[in-house]
């Protein structure tokens, strides 16, 4: 099914990772809600990969599976990498100067949630949204 | 056999007369003029200045367009392509300026018969080289010019979209539309601050019907412009929170301790309560049937 790579560099790249998030989402017949829960996912996830991993790729795909259709969205750096995953997953851990809510509150947005991260090496987030 | 631009220079001196019309010529055949976003003449003008420019840099610089001998002409160039930038033309538009000159200049170099045909096509491979790297030169002032023009207008949208309306004496609102990145949110914040000092207002409405998606960053940048109106004396409260958002910021985890309304017209309600203030229905409207109206015009 259909499938897009976005390059994430600056802020504004944040805002077209929402704007194909929306598009796809409104294509697999998400409902309101969860659009909106997806696109704020994506939104959090695409901001950590600009800021904590300095940059990296998206990859959007409509995918199907046993007749329902979602978003898949994966999102991978090759920044510093997080050391300790569990902690960063918890609410009001942060880095920097954010909220701390963006990680977990993706994985809550979501319906799948996994993710990998090697200190040094990167870090690979991929969410996905059924309907 | 040495790479004689002196010949180059001497040639583009001496033909300027054949060079000139036939460059002039081959850029309306390109379709230079038809827009009518230049004049003939203009382009004329442009044209000979630039041929000049060129043989300056000629001389003086050889076909190594690195050269600072070719600032005077890059400058033209840059004029030039950033001008037609802003006219509307489009990058190969701007691009045929350079890149048609090419032709006259060879014609030049064939119908010279002093030259033996390796020397003409040694020139003609260094002269080449020196038009493509102004042509790309011209290219990427164009590039920026244009992208000058979407900075402008993105700062020119930041400002406009962030008005701060007075509703009340003392209530303020501030309808939010679109992304709240940090530039953004700072001219709201900036904005608001300000209309608060100038109309002592106790209260200011954030509105964010308009504001597509709300993640941790624009609750963030929310709360923050809150706690600085809070400084100021005014306490703010939100309205405009959809259902989805609603639902989505609960998830996230994100809680927002202010005061907030579903619509405008509930904090409107809210704003009045707390000035000492109230809306109250003097009579019975006109809503409804002509039955209704009757006794109220009665009663009027």
């Amino acid at each position: 099914m259909k499938s897009e790579r976005l390059d994430i560099r600056s802020s504004d790249d944040v805002v077209r990772v929402r704007q194909l998030t929306r598009t796809l989402a409104i294509e697999a017949g998400l409902s309101l809600v969860d659009q909106t829960k997806i696109i704020t996912a994506a939104s959090e996830l695409a901001r950590n990969t600009l800021d904590y991993g300095g940059g990296g790729v998206l990859l959007a795909e409509l995918v199907e599976a046993l007749g329902r259709r979602g978003v898949r969205l994966t999102f991978e750096d090759h920044g510093p990498g997080i050391s300790d995953v569990e902690a960063a997953l918890k609410d009001g851990f942060t880095s920097g100067k954010g909220m701390g809510l963006g990680l977990g509150g993706a994985r809550r947005l979501s319906n799948e949630f996994s993710i990998q991260s090697k200190p040094g090496e990167g870090t690979k987030v991929a969410i996905a949204r059924w309907k | 056999m040495a790479a004689n631009t002196g010949t180059v220079v001497e040639l583009v001196g001496s033909n300027e007369q054949t060079i000139l019309p036939e460059w002039v010529d081959l850029q309306k055949k390109a379709g230079s003029l038809q827009t009518g976003r230049i004049s003939e003449g203009e382009l004329l003008s442009q044209s000979r200045e630039f041929l000049h420019l060129l043989r300056d840099g000629l001389a003086r610089g050889g076909t190594d367009a690195s050269n600072p001998a070719y600032g005077p002409a890059k400058q033209l160039l840059a004029d030039i392509s950033r001008s037609r930038a802003l006219q509307g033309f489009s990058p190969g538009e701007t691009a045929t300026f350079i890149f048609s000159l090419k032709q006259p200049l060879f014609n030049t170099l064939n119908r010279n018969t002093a030259l033996s045909p390796a020397q003409a096509s040694e020139l003609t491979w260094s002269v080449t080289l020196l038009l493509d790297e102004l042509g790309i030169f011209t290219l990427e002032v164009f590039q920026k010019s244009r992208e000058e023009v979407i900075v402008r207008q993105q700062r020119e949208i930041a400002e406009l979209s962030t008005p701060v309306v007075k509703l009340w004496d003392g209530v303020l609102a501030l309808p939010l539309i679109g992304t709240l990145d940090s530039q953004r949110t700072q001219v709201v914040m900036e904005n608001l601050l300000q209309t608060i000092v100038e109309t002592e207002a106790q209260i200011a409405i954030i509105d964010i019907t308009g504001v597509p998606t709300v993640d941790t960053l624009t609750a963030q940048h929310l709360l923050k412009t809150v706690a600085a109106a809070r400084l100021m004396g005014a306490d703010c409260i939100i309205s405009g929170i959809r259902p989805q958002i609603a639902q989505t910021m609960v998830h996230l985890g994100v809680e927002l301790n202010v005061v907030s309304k579903a619509t405008l017209a509930d904090a409107f309600a809210v704003a009045l309560d707390r000035t000492g203030r109230a809306v109250i229905k003097l009579r019975k409207t006109a809503a409804g049937s002509d039955k209704n109206l009757k006794p109220v015009e009665k009663g009027l």
